[in-house]
């Protein structure tokens, strides 16, 4: 089946009939272990949600209490005020994450383009080598990039961090948009042709609207990899006021006088998760279909 | 006709070659060649031929982490596939609380890797952590548990911890798999009065060996690779036993600044990466693109 229709699909009579099936009355045992997997699934998110609205004595009370005894937002405010202070924080990391972007669908969507509809001599070889970071763990090449990074005036830089992101999200973003570019149908263009578009209008004018959902796509993807890359951020990003914030949570654990600060670190920890999740549950469908069509196959 | 010609082709193409070229292509070989030298964060480099991989050779943390990684790998990656696989089947088996659990179960692939094991650090504290409260008021334990004292418990540790995080990578792919197979199929398996078990031994696994295998290596390339988790719940510790792979590179390379070493230990571990790789790009072809 085609990936982007999963989450449609998976619903529906049609992909219902696919799977297979008990046939008799094991659906109580069923819905009871979907129950206790979601509890379980659920648990942690939750206990630190509620520990993050503790106070930040009752988020370190030994023994500890799964719910708040008294509610506030102590927790939030030290995260705040942490260092540079949070909104830095999340501006580093949100302008990384639209550099990110910005190179993945500017370098992506010419060159999918480029070989999805033009007779590009050796073209799979092209198309190897720009997958080739999908080979290449992007880990080993570290070192060399930070000291190119370096070199280049480009250490504790967005640019610096967001090149290194591209490089982990290129492959992907070009995969993704070539097959859409392919799957557009011929007709659509030969359209364009005749109303006497050159190239680069029929991509802006006929390819780019065709693949809006690849776009969507490509661009939450780079963002999710982007907001949670750990390594590079953490061996390109070593200026305190350069943190993307995972590695300002680094810094908000280690807290005052060697002790730890419990309350504030889940409070860094819901507000890392926050704009994930609310890719997640405003735009699953993008996301599933992309997870599906660029994980494997 | 004059637009499709394949210089305007490999025109568009050009930018993101240059980019591959140089920020993937070029520092490889900068890693191979600086894989030769001294060279440290510091300054000064000097050309030791293949000194650094005799070194490694002999370096006995670099092992023990080889073989810590190779451990946890060889742990945790049955554990995802099996229970991948079981949440597959379980969420395809339940119309409505199926789809709603599917959607929690994949919930937390979607965060960050450093996100949650910060907030798994947490969770398994000897004292403020809710895992030893939880087993306590279970009655599962008496006293609380000091998870990071011990290199196989905190292993343990870090493994739920990741279990949770990603096993919905596995479920989704292995949902989208088993709903591709052709309803006739199991149709006919049901007339001819074959049980659910018998249709999943002998029809769903087979018709989704592909996925699996596919799954299989893209998790254990994933697993070979850990570093954030380790870094943030165990820090590397007991005594240097809990050092993976790319922790003890990282170690090298930027915080004893041995970039030279630090560069040799990255190209032993990408050719041993790069066999996975090659595997998985191998089956991907044969798959066919759609």
């Amino acid at each position: 089946m085609s990936a982007a229709d999963f989450a449609i699909e998976a619903g529906s009579a049609a992909a219902r009939r696919h799977a297979p099936r008990r046939t008799t009355g094991v659906a109580p045992l069923i819905g009871a272990l979907c129950i206790g997997v979601m509890a379980i699934m659920l648990f942690p998110l939750i206990m630190c949600f509620s520990a993050s609205i503790k106070t930040a004595q009752e988020a370190s009370a030994v023994p500890p209490h799964y719910w708040p005894g008294a509610l506030s937002i102590e927790n939030y405010l030290k995260v705040f005020h942490y260092q540079a202070g949070l909104p830095v924080y999340l501006g580093n990391s949100f302008a990384v994450a639209a550099l990110t972007i910005a190179l993945c669908l500017g370098l992506g969507t010419p060159a999918a383009y480029g070989l999805a509809r033009f007779p590009v001599p050796a073209k799979e070889l092209v198309f190897l080598v720009l997958l080739s970071g999908l080979m290449i763990p992007y880990q080993a090449l570290l070192t060399p990039l930070y000291i190119m990074a370096a070199s280049l005036g480009l250490a504790n830089t967005y640019l610096g961090l967001a090149i290194v992101h591209t490089v982990v999200q290129l492959p992907f973003s070009i995969y993704l948009l070539r097959n859409s570019f392919e799957e557009t149908p011929r007709e659509l263009e030969e359209a364009g042709v005749i109303d006497g578009c050159n190239s680069v209008q029929l991509l802006r004018w006929i390819f780019l609207p065709a693949a809006a959902p690849a776009i969507v796509t490509v661009t939450l993807f780079a963002f999710i990899t982007s907001w949670n890359e750990f390594l590079a951020a953490l061996i390109f990003m070593n200026k305190e006021t350069a943190f993307t914030v995972p590695i300002m949570l680094v810094g908000v654990r280690q807290g005052h006088f060697g002790a730890i600060d419990w309350g504030a670190l889940q409070a860094g920890v819901v507000v890392s998760i926050l704009p994930c999740l609310a890719i997640y549950l405003l735009l699953q469908r993008y996301y599933v279909s992309g997870f599906l069509s660029g994980a494997i196959k | 006709m004059r637009t499709r010609s394949g210089t305007v082709g490999l025109l568009y193409a050009t930018p993101a070659l240059i980019f591959v070229g140089a920020f993937v292509l070029y520092p490889l070989v900068q890693l191979f060649l600086t894989s030769l030298t001294n060279a440290s964060l510091l300054g000064g480099s000097d050309y030791i031929g293949w000194r650094n991989y005799l070194r490694a050779y002999r370096d006995e943390t670099f092992w023990h982490a080889l073989i810590f990684t190779c451990k946890y790998t060889l742990i945790i990656t049955p554990i995802l596939m099996i229970l991948g696989y079981a949440l597959a089947l379980l969420t395809l088996g339940a119309a409505r609380l199926g789809k709603l659990t599917r959607a929690v179960v994949f919930l937390p692939v979607v965060i960050g890797l450093g996100s949650s094991s910060f907030l798994w650090f947490w969770l398994f504290d000897e004292q403020v952590g809710l895992i030893n409260k939880l087993l306590q008021d279970l009655h599962v334990i008496g006293q609380p548990i000091v998870w990071f004292v011990d290199a196989n418990l905190g292993l343990w540790a870090v493994i739920i911890s990741i279990v949770w995080k990603v096993v919905g990578f596995g479920m989704i792919l292995f949902i989208a798999a088993l709903q591709s197979i052709n309803a006739e199929i199991n149709e006919a398996a049901l007339i001819d009065g074959a049980s659910y078990w018998r249709r999943i031994a002998h029809i769903a696994l087979p018709l989704t060996s592909r996925t699996i295998l596919l799954t299989t290596l893209v998790s254990a390339i994933g697993s070979m690779l850990a570093f954030d988790q380790f870094y943030i719940m165990t820090a590397g510790g007991p005594e240097s036993q809990t050092f993976t792979s790319l922790y003890w590179i990282y170690q090298n390379s930027f915080i004893y600044f041995k970039q030279g070493y630090g560069a040799t230990l990255s190209v032993i571990l990408m050719a041993i990466i790069l066999i996975g790789s090659a595997l998985q790009l191998l089956l991907m072809r044969r798959g066919g693109r759609t």
